[in-house]
């Protein structure tokens, strides 16, 4: 065996290939293609603003032409309690809470099919493909990020102790996109019904989570239920952080936010594991 | 030899791979969450009436692997064989990890690197360099290893002025290269390939054959699978004949590639060539045995008539047609010692015995040149025979067939000399 120098990883590399394996190599092997991730992600990142006039301008004029509707519908026409905050404010900070984890949903669940060539031709977890795919939206909340600071500044509106927090909750929005991400990126392999019901469900999404509004805007009787929206506690959260602003009810929805995001994520994954095995042959 | 040159690299036990047809309302390609709950719906139905009836028959089972077992040894070059639907490319797909055996058991030892595809995961947006890293990474290379063999990645490719432009400018030449340059510095232990040589122009399916036979030269183990003979003559040194999911055999090229040729070319179920010639004459047969020859090889040919009254033949060839119709040979059968002379019901055959038929492969078509004594008759399209490619010379691929005429020469290609 003088020969088995040059072969160095040939025993780490020993892979088994049966039927229904789960494979105790498939987290190893996670890591091992971290840097296939890394791609990934950079090429959706690169590839998002090729070819446009106003490149990367576009994750700026998109939240803040929101903003200004948002502002006028709710603010201005409703007129409604932004509890003693600017409400450009109030609503930039829901639209960033609310940008990442949309972006971030939609982006992962077309993710497995939008790369369908790499899933038939070549071997990875394919895990990868849906958690790279959330660089993108991260990538645009940080470049808006920016405008909320100028936006206080402007306001002098100074951020708080809380703030600290607040990677906390960028952290948790980035898991809730993943948490149904993953569902829907296995679903939409097999069921391209979703890929059509989810753009529909995220335009909803905007109005019925607290996104224009604040929750201290839905009356008392119903804010309970109202904060059964896992994104009710993502968006609050936010704003606690940022602006310093909190509803009585906000533990209550962050808490059903972390339990909803923590299932959904689990539940997600083990869903994605026990599919991605005929992903190649449905897809 | 040592211990582990000859160990088993790669060991398949048994697999198998099923995949499900569905036969009824199969309108789309991918199922819909309204079919699979209007068909749960009506099953629900069915059974709230109690008329659970055994679905019927929408799906067949389809068995595109078949309890395949082998083995490969390290440095083995195999090349796997077989007609369309033998089961080659699910192989390679299980092999690398894409799709999952049904039943069976693979134990691959060594890094594995496939390439079922030029190209994979290219972004027509991104420029040459980003997608030499992106495609390097997607074949499992790491960002330090495609660093180090960038420039010659590049040079391979020649593509140095266009590394800045987005690929999607890219000639249809420029990409295949760039994109085989990537895959071609994979250092793999063991390397996968699928066909990747059916697209691309004839230099550079040259150029890739050379890069595989190198990785092969240089004690990897390769899994190579093509349609093109010749390709896997000159590259592989063991062979893997697969059929309708099933493993054939397995064994050295030299015997099994002459097994498989005459099994894939076994003279179909002949034409009728009988048909009556004059007034006189009946064709019985025409044809070559065997009716597969690789070029270089001998077969023989035997006409045969009956004679409807008597008469005489006073002229007879057997003409030799290329499939483009082009006359490229015949060969004259006349007897110097005169006519032959038929009696009613009598069977007149000929055989003719060709030593070399030193064509380039093809399909070729046998016609009858027949003369009576007041008249004659040209039959065309009678019978074929299929010539077969020679290996090439190593690693030197002859050109295609529809550059080289119709006739190989019998010639030694002399020393070469070069003058200063």
């Amino acid at each position: 065996m003088a020969t088995s120098a040059n072969f160095g990883d040939t025993l780490l590399a020993k892979v088994i290939i049966e039927a229904g394996r789960s494979e105790r190599q498939y987290w190893r092997d996670l890591w091992r293609f971290r840097e296939l991730m890394y791609f990934l992600a950079w090429r959706d990142v690169t590839v998002r603003y090729k070819q446009t006039f106003i490149g990367v301008a576009w994750a700026l004029v998109r939240p803040l032409a929101t903003m200004a509707v948002l502002v006028i519908v709710f603010g201005t026409v409703a007129n409604l309690d932004s509890g003693g905050v600017p409400y450009s404010l109030l609503v930039l900070s829901g639209m960033l809470a609310w940008q990442l984890f949309a972006t971030g949903f939609s982006a992962a669940s077309e993710s497995l099919v939008t790369n369908v060539g790499l899933i038939s031709k070549v071997y990875f977890p394919r895990l990868l493909v849906p958690v790279s795919s959330v660089a993108v939206s991260l990538v645009d909340f940080l470049i808006t990020l920016p405008l909320l600071f100028i936006l206080m500044a402007y306001y002098d509106h100074a951020p708080t102790w809380r703030l600290a927090f607040f990677p906390v909750f960028v952290i948790l929005a980035v898991l809730a996109s993943l948490a149904v991400g993953i569902w829907m990126s296995a679903l939409n392999v097999k069921y391209r019904d979703f890929r059509h019901a989810i753009p529909f469900v995220l335009q909803f999404g905007v109005y019925i989570s607290p996104v224009g509004f604040s929750l201290s805007a839905v009356p008392e009787q119903y804010r309970m239920w109202y904060a059964l929206n896992p994104v009710v506690g993502l968006i609050e959260g936010f704003r606690w952080s940022l602006l310093g602003k909190a509803d009585e009810m906000m533990p209550f929805a962050i808490s059903v936010t972390v339990t909803a995001v923590a299932l959904l994520l689990l539940g997600g994954i083990r869903h994605f594991r026990k599919t991605e095995r005929t992903f190649a042959d449905v897809i | 030899m040592s211990v582990s040159a000859t160990a088993t690299v790669i060991r398949v036990e048994n697999l198998s791979k099923k995949y499900e047809i569905r036969h009824l309302a199969e309108r789309e390609k991918y199922a819909t969450l309204r079919d699979t709950l209007a068909g749960g719906m009506t099953r629900m139905g069915r059974r709230l009436i109690g008329r659970e009836r055994t679905s019927r028959a929408t799906t067949e089972e389809f068995w595109a692997l078949r309890d395949v077992s082998f083995e490969v040894k390290r440095g083995e070059v195999v090349g796997i064989i077989g007609r369309n639907g033998a089961g080659k490319s699910t192989l390679l797909k299980i092999l690398s990890r894409i799709t999952e055996p049904t039943c069976g058991r693979i134990e691959i030892d060594g890094r594995v690197a496939s390439l079922l595809e030029v190209g994979t995961g290219f972004h027509a947006e991104l420029t040459g360099r980003e997608n030499i890293y992106l495609n390097g990474s997607i074949l499992g290379m790491t960002r330090a290893e495609i660093k180090r063999k960038f420039d010659e990645i590049v040079a391979f490719a020649e593509v140095e002025k266009f590394l800045d432009t987005p690929v999607k400018r890219y000639s249809s030449g420029m990409y295949m290269r760039l994109a085989f340059a990537v895959a071609a510095h994979l250092e793999p232990e063991i390397l996968i390939v699928d066909e990747v040589l059916a697209v691309g122009d004839f230099e550079f399916q040259k150029k890739c054959l050379g890069k595989i036979g190198e990785v092969a030269k240089g004690g990897r183990t390769v899994l190579f699978v093509s349609h093109n003979i010749g390709a896997v003559q000159s590259l592989c040194n063991s062979i893997l004949h697969l059929n309708a999911g099933t493993v054939v055999e397995q064994g050295p090229v030299e015997t099994i590639i002459p097994a498989y040729l005459s099994k894939m070319y076994e003279p179909s179920p002949c034409l009728d060539v009988r048909r009556p010639i004059f007034d006189y004459l009946l064709l019985e047969n025409l044809a070559a045995t065997p009716a597969a020859v690789p070029s270089g090889g001998a077969t023989s040919i035997t006409v045969s008539f009956r004679g409807v009254k008597s008469g005489s033949i006073h002229g007879l060839c057997i003409l030799l047609f290329s499939s483009t119709n082009t006359r490229v040979a015949i060969i004259d059968l006349r007897d110097p010692s005169g006519p032959y002379r038929i009696a009613q019901e009598e069977v007149l055959t000929l055989q003719v015995d060709i030593r070399c038929l030193n064509l380039v492969e093809g399909e070729y078509k046998f016609g009858l040149y027949v003369q009576s004594s007041h008249s004659h008759l040209d039959l065309g399209d009678l019978a074929s025979i299929r010539v077969l490619s020679q290996a090439g010379h190593g690693l030197i691929l002859p050109y295609p067939a529809v550059y080289r005429g119709f006739v190989e020469l019998d010639c030694s290609v002399p020393c070469r000399t070069n003058l200063v």
